[in-house]
């Protein structure tokens, strides 16, 4: 049998493929972005209200939440993983990153699905 | 049985002023700086947003907050790390299939993003927030 030694973080082929899909959704949400956002505000707060209450932009930022969210739950989790060792600690770390991320993804949900 | 590579001996210090780290050592030290960073002003982040698309009256009142200087600090700070992220986290993705691997190439990459970052940070910061 082999016995493996974890040295850390950064293990996981899962969590590997899943930082890259959403940070390639991430980046093309953002090239959008970079050109939508500015037109829409230049005609003020109804023109960003009409771009974030497209159909097509509201499933697109759907998306963009979901993978912030969990691209930054992998990123995060192996900053502690790397730096803290107390397993109580961290625990508790991975619990309170957990409740920031799923808080702020379900209020900016809501956000978008209010307009 | 012999020791299993993880288990050699650690260091017994390290001398952080004493390393001497490539370009893109810095540049990826930087990377996982501004990811923390931008996890633990998510909330502000999101309070704008709610802010932007309350009314037209929040919609106006941006302005009003973005003008306190620590608020401009923070948003310009935001600014460079969602870019210098965004920038080294393409040159993460094309290394990863290949592109750009070679040592010359990849120090290369490593200052572009550095200075391509900064640049950009203190070109959009100044339009949008000055
Ligand atoms: C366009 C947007 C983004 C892109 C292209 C992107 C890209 C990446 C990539 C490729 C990695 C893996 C780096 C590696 O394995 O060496 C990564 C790591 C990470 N990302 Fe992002 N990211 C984006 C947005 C974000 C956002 C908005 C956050 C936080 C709210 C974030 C937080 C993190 C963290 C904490 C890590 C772990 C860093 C580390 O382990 O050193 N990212 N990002």
């Amino acid at each position: 049998m082999v016995k493996r030694v974890v040295v850390g973080a950064h293990y996981g082929l899962k969590d590997w493929l899943v930082q890259r899909v959403t940070a390639l959704l991430m980046a093309l949400y953002t090239l959008f972005m970079m050109v939508a956002a500015p037109l829409a505000a230049a005609g003020g707060y109804e023109g960003w209200r009409g771009l974030m209450s497209h159909g097509v932009v509201q499933f697109a930022t759907f998306l963009f939440i979901v993978s912030l969210a969990y691209h930054a739950w992998i990123g995060v989790r192996d900053i502690w993983m790397d730096y803290v060792k107390p397993v109580g600690v961290r625990l508790a770390l991975h619990v309170a990153t957990l409740v920031v991320l799923v808080g702020c993804a379900g209020w900016a949900v809501q956000i978008l699905w209010r307009l | 049985m012999p020791e299993p590579a993880a288990r050699k001996q650690r260091p017994k210090y390290l001398n952080l002023m004493a390393i001497r780290l490539p370009v893109a050592g810095y540049a990826s030290i930087l990377h996982r700086l501004s990811g923390a960073g931008m996890f633990l002003m998510l909330p502000f982040l999101v309070w704008l947003l709610q802010m932007s698309l309350s009314s037209p009256e929040g919609f106006q009142s941006l302005g009003a907050v973005a003008a306190h200087p620590l608020v401009k600090l923070i948003l310009l700070g935001l600014l460079w790390a969602y870019l210098h992220h965004f920038c080294m986290g393409i040159r993460v993705l094309l290394i990863d299939v290949h592109v750009g691997v070679e040592k010359s190439a990849a120090n290369a990459s490593a200052k572009a993003v550095l200075v391509v970052s900064v640049a950009l940070a203190v070109i959009l910061g100044g339009a949008l927030l000055w």
